[in-house]
């Protein structure tokens, strides 16, 4: 029995040597399988007498146990060593770009007509469509321009005959839906329209934002809330705004909206006003009893004061160098 | 309309600055665009005379004059070629300031040019700031006060300001009407000028009939007799009508110039002598011909009101005289005519000839037609100062029919309350409209009845007289709030795609947004589309923009080309927008979704598959847009030729068997002849089917195992995958669940003009699991259907 403590030290001193997991697991079959020799000190047991039997198998199950632990331990050791160096061996340089398709991006009138149709989205507005060939009725007539109006002159109309055109504003969708709603009525008019006029402050295609409500007891003063908001919204400051008397044939009182970015200059934005009761009676709602309010905007300037573009001609050549910074 | 600060401070003077009184009618509405001084900054110069000019002794170039201040004399050495003795100009004394041309000041010194000395120096326009005008020297007209200041002979502490008047506001169109509106906002009386009648010194008359009474419901005209033609205008016409951009041109068309400014009504003068019976006021007959003042000929035609005599037009009614009829340095006898003519008769016709003047811009905007009486006298009175003449009695033709009526309207305070937001106080909104030169009387508890004056074209109803209110009150003094309203849910279709989700989903695959226009040149149309004919536009900008788009391809090919251009490679580009096709008598108009990619798979990197991009780059493309609706496996794409697409490389895209869509690569000759470097690939599909998508529908996860088999199929290359997939799927039975290609290959080993197709089969039954010889057996039926249907067979 006096071998128990020299056969646990040789034990722990060959787990000590062992170099990999096969050498450790050749000393557990040496000393703790079942032909091992601390297993094998077991079946000397017999030879002792009842008494002393306990004693001496406790003590041989200690000292397995304790080389148990010491393997064990060594075991986990070597493993994450290993472990260690695969992961070692893995290693990348994390600062190389990543692999695949890099991502596009969205055109700078595109995110600033997202932006404006979500403001007024958000306050229950929908957003109503029409089309960009339109006829004299919905361009001009329902909205109180009619043929010999002098207004007409303001608009620079491209025709392909004397009644189908090519809208120059999208009001015709508000008359369209006025036409086939009831109010309360909320909605706001994206897209492309039209003006016969090419210079470097004008493009002969260019994409408006037009809204419209019309409930009972629609006011002036609804009309500059909103408009005021907005405006202090999309700019992301505190604007000052001005409302100025102008002229629209489908609106009376006729706005035009200026803002001061704060170097005192003004600058007009947009053009709104309280819908005319002519509209309203052409799209058959009755003037005495509904009010409303109309606005129009033109998003590529609102683009251009947004992020700072010079050039309104940028935004139709498509150049990726430029489509590439609004990403 | 431009006009001077000073004429107009002659009727109205508040005691607000210029910068004020621009300030003031833009917030009215009658939005200022520029504020500019007749003159530039300077001082110390006089109105001099020039007594002698002799010729430099070392200069050809120059003269020395001597020159008079009206008290002393001054040697000045000059190299204007129209210094002469007896000259009246403008002398810049030694001590002046003038003005640099570079904003700095600098001051006239003592000087001696080539040896002579200078005192001074005699100036021209430019030099001054009155105009661009370096030709000579000023000449100032020969009554000029010498050594008076130039500054107030000339009046030159004046600003001319240019107001942008809106169409409405015909009654602004004057200096009588801008001091009616600067009175309104100042509360400041106006004093408008007196005009008397003029008494007839003698009895001459000349016939005048009214044809056209609807168009022309009053024709006033005098004769005035003797009248001297070589008079001047006097400076300070001149200058008047200068500062409001009109040329003087002699004194009597510059008389009816003045009363047009002044009151707004248009005037013209006709040669007596040249008239022929009487005016006649007509409608042109057709093809009838007429030769403008300005020497050019037109054709009328019968929508056209004109003046004519007993042989022929004289005059395009409100818009522009004959030539032959005018006035010229020989006329003796003039015929004044002052008419009032409906605005919708004139309106647009002056465009419908490309012209476009003073007598036109304002008939078609509505001329006071309650003003030519006055108009009538203040010009005869101006010809007669000026001109001198005996005046005929005024001869009126009037149809009171067809005059306009002055419009009675109602106001209600409740209305007022309603669209303002604001209970305006009874007495203001008296004031206000008072002040506007209404007749305002108290009707019904809460109602005026207002009497609108003949000059208020733009005034007819209710709602007029309230944006007055607004206008004059101030839109900022008004109250500002916002709208309140029920919180009602707005209806959501689940199973709508939006089109931000189809964006962002291009634009996660690296694609650019772009934004082309949706006219494009129309050879390059057909290139694009051989099946319609793009609607062209009657009066497009120009060639490169002439018919509107049937596909947004050839804007995206465009801009491609843009691109390469400049120098980038790799271009993936999509626009969304409306495409017009004209299908016989109808035209559709529909969104679409388009895209094209060109260049290396991936932008150039250490990793990147820098290979070209082909054909199933841009299918992998479309399949994800197909699958936003959830619905991919109603699409399918089939082998079709297109105009604008490689034969070989071309396919329709079908929703459940009918056309929504092309892709392919875009035609080499196209590639060549638009100067690409291709392969350009192209898709368009028809935005509403993108976003017709479909709800998610749950089936039970079965529990028990797939069973998967591969076939090895040998096949003739010219059948379609998709034929046999289908017929896989079909022939499979119920349970089979996935056919799914894993390899396609041609080459070593497959005889030529065969492909092998690895295709993997997988079942899998609901609540059991499926035994091999059940499998079997379905294989086996696949493989018999696949050679009898397309000759397939498995591959050894």
């Amino acid at each position: 029995m006096e071998n128990i403590q020299i056969l646990l030290a040789e034990g722990k001193q060959a787990a000590e040597q062992a170099t990999s997991a096969q050498d450790l697991d050749q000393v557990r079959v040496q000393y703790l399988g079942k032909k091992g020799h601390l297993t094998q000190l077991l079946k000397g047991l017999g030879a002792l007498s009842a008494e002393e039997r306990p004693q001496a198998g406790a003590k041989i199950n200690e000292a397995k146990q304790a080389l148990q632990e010491v393997l064990n331990t060594l075991k986990a050791n070597l493993e994450s060593a290993a472990l260690e160096a695969k992961l070692a061996e893995e290693t990348i340089d994390v600062t190389l770009p990543g692999r695949g398709q890099s991502l596009g991006g969205l055109h700078p009138v595109t995110k600033t007509l997202q932006r404006i149709e979500e403001f007024f989205a958000r306050i229950g507005y929908s957003v109503a469509e029409g089309p960009e060939i339109e006829d004299d009725y919905h361009n001009f007539e329902a909205l109180n321009i009619p043929s010999h109006h002098p207004a007409r002159a303001m608009h620079d109309t491209f025709y392909f005959n004397a009644n189908t055109l090519l809208r120059t504003h999208t009001s015709g969708v508000q008359v369209r839906t006025m036409e086939s709603s009831e109010p309360p009525i909320r909605i706001i008019c994206p897209g492309r329209v039209y003006r016969c006029d090419y210079d470097q402050t004008h493009s002969p295609m260019f994409h408006q934002v037009e809204g419209l409500i019309v409930d009972k007891d629609i006011s002036f003063a609804d009309l500059k809330g909103t408009l005021e908001q907005f405006l202090r919204e999309f700019f992301e400051e505190d604007v000052k705004v001005r409302f100025r008397p102008s002229y629209f044939p489908f609106t009376e009182p006729s706005i035009e909206v200026d803002i001061d970015r704060g170097d005192g200059k003004w600058m007009e934005v947009l053009g709104c006003g309280i819908v005319h009761p002519k509209v309203f009676e052409y799209s058959g709602i009755d003037p005495e009893q509904f009010t409303g309010f109309a606005f129009g905007m033109g998003v590529e300037r609102l683009a251009m004061l947004r992020y700072g573009v010079n050039d309104l001609r940028l935004f139709f050549e498509n150049d990726m160098r430029f489509l590439g910074q609004f990403n | 309309m431009k006009f001077s600060e000073k004429w107009l401070r002659e009727l109205v003077n508040p005691a607000t600055d210029t910068q004020g009184i621009a300030d003031q009618i833009t917030m009215a509405g009658l939005e200022v665009d520029e504020v500019l001084p007749v003159a530039g900054q300077f001082s110390g110069v006089v109105v001099g005379e020039i007594l002698s000019a002799e010729r430099h002794p070392n200069a050809d170039k120059l003269q020395v004059c001597q020159v008079s201040d009206g008290s002393e004399q001054f040697q000045v050495v000059c190299g204007a070629p129209n210094a002469r003795a007896g000259l009246k100009t403008a002398f810049a004394k030694v001590g002046a300031v003038l003005s640099a041309p570079d904003g700095g000041d600098f001051k006239i010194k003592k000087a001696k040019l080539r040896q002579i000395e200078s005192f001074g120096m005699l100036c021209a326009d430019d030099e001054l700031g009155i105009s661009d005008d370096h030709g000579g020297i000023m000449e100032l007209a020969a009554n000029a006060p010498v050594g008076a200041d130039l500054r107030d002979f000339l009046q030159l502490d004046d600003f001319v300001i240019d107001v942008d008047l809106t169409p409405n506001r015909g009654d602004c169109l004057s200096i009588a009407g801008l001091a009616r509106e600067v009175g309104v906002l100042n509360k400041a009386a106006v004093s408008y000028v007196d005009v008397e009648p003029v008494t007839p010194t003698i009895d001459d008359t000349f016939p005048i009939t009214l044809e056209d009474s609807e168009g022309c419901p009053r024709y006033q005209g005098r004769v005035i007799r003797n009248v001297n033609m070589s008079a001047e205008t006097p400076q300070w016409m001149v200058q008047k009508l200068q500062r409001c951009g009109v040329r003087s041109i002699d004194p009597v068309v510059d008389v009816t110039n003045y009363v047009l400014l002044e009151l707004g009504q248009p005037l013209h003068a006709f040669d007596l002598a040249k008239l022929s019976g009487g005016i006649v006021v007509r409608k042109a007959k057709p093809a009838e011909k007429l030769v403008l003042l300005d020497g050019n000929e037109v054709e009328l035609n019968d929508k056209t009101l004109i003046i004519a005599d007993a042989e022929k037009a004289v005059a395009m009614a409100g818009i522009f005289g004959g030539a032959e009829t005018g006035v010229t340095e020989d006329t003796k006898d003039i015929f004044l005519e002052c008419a009032y003519f409906n605005p919708i008769t004139i309106a647009g016709r002056a465009r419908s000839y490309g012209l476009h003047t003073d007598a036109s811009h304002r008939y078609e905007r509505g001329v006071d037609w309650q003003l030519q009486g006055r108009a009538t006298e203040r010009a005869t009175q101006l010809l007669l100062d000026i001109v001198g003449g005996e005046a005929g009695p005024v001869a009126e033709a009037v149809a009171e029919d067809s005059l306009p009526t002055a419009s009675t309207v109602t106001l209600r305070q409740s209305k007022v309350n309603q669209v303002l937001a604001f209970a305006m106080p009874a007495d203001e909104i008296e004031e206000i409209l008072t002040r506007l030169g209404m007749i305002v009387e108290q009707g019904a508890e809460g109602e005026w009845t207002v009497q609108v004056p003949s000059y208020r074209f733009d005034i007819s109803i209710e709602i007029d007289l309230i944006e007055e209110l607004a206008r004059v009150y101030g839109y900022n003094n008004l109250p500002v709030k916002v709208p309140t309203a029920e919180l009602n849910m707005i209806a959501h279709d689940e199973s709508k795609v939006t089109l931000k989700s189809v964006r962002n989903q291009l634009v996660g695959r690296g694609y650019q947004e772009a934004i082309t226009y949706s006219f494009i040149e129309k050879g390059l149309a057909a290139q694009f589309d051989d099946k319609h004919e793009a609607k062209a536009l009657a009066n497009p900008i120009s060639a490169e923009m002439a018919v509107m788009r049937t596909s947004i391809w050839p804007g995206l090919v465009k801009a491609l080309q843009y691109n390469q251009n400049r120098q980038q490679p790799r271009v993936r580009l999509f626009e969304t927008g409306q495409r017009f096709l004209p299908e016989g008598d109808e035209l559709i108009q529909e969104n679409v979704v388009a895209g094209l990619v060109c260049g290396p798979r991936q932008a150039e990197g250490w990793s990147a598959d820098t290979a070209v991009v082909d054909f199933y780059d841009l299918k992998s493309d479309v399949e994800t847009l197909l699958e936003l609706g959830g619905c991919a496996e109603q699409f399918s794409f089939v082998s079709e030729r297109h105009v604008a697409l490689h034969p070989g490389q071309s396919a329709a895209i079908q929703r459940n068997g009918k056309t929504v869509g092309y892709m392919g690569a875009l035609h080499p000759e196209l590639v060549k002849s638009l100067g690409l470097t291709g392969p350009v690939f192209l898709f368009e599909i028809v935005q509403a089917v993108l976003l017709d998508g479909e709800l998610p529908r749950f089936n039970n996860l079965s529990k028990f195992p797939e069973s998967r088999r591969d076939l090895a199929l040998l096949v003739d290359e010219n059948v379609a995958f998709a034929d046999i997939r289908n017929l896989a799927l079909q022939k499979g039975g119920e349970f089979l669940k996935a056919a799914t290609l894993f390899d396609v290959y041609q080459g070593k080993g497959v005889e030529p003009g065969q492909k092998s197709i690895a295709l993997g089969l997988t079942w899998q039954h609901p609540s059991r699991t499926l035994n091999d010889e059940e499998i079997n057996e379905v294989i086996d039926f696949v493989v018999s259907a696949l050679k009898n249907e397309y000759g397939a067979t498995l591959r050894e």
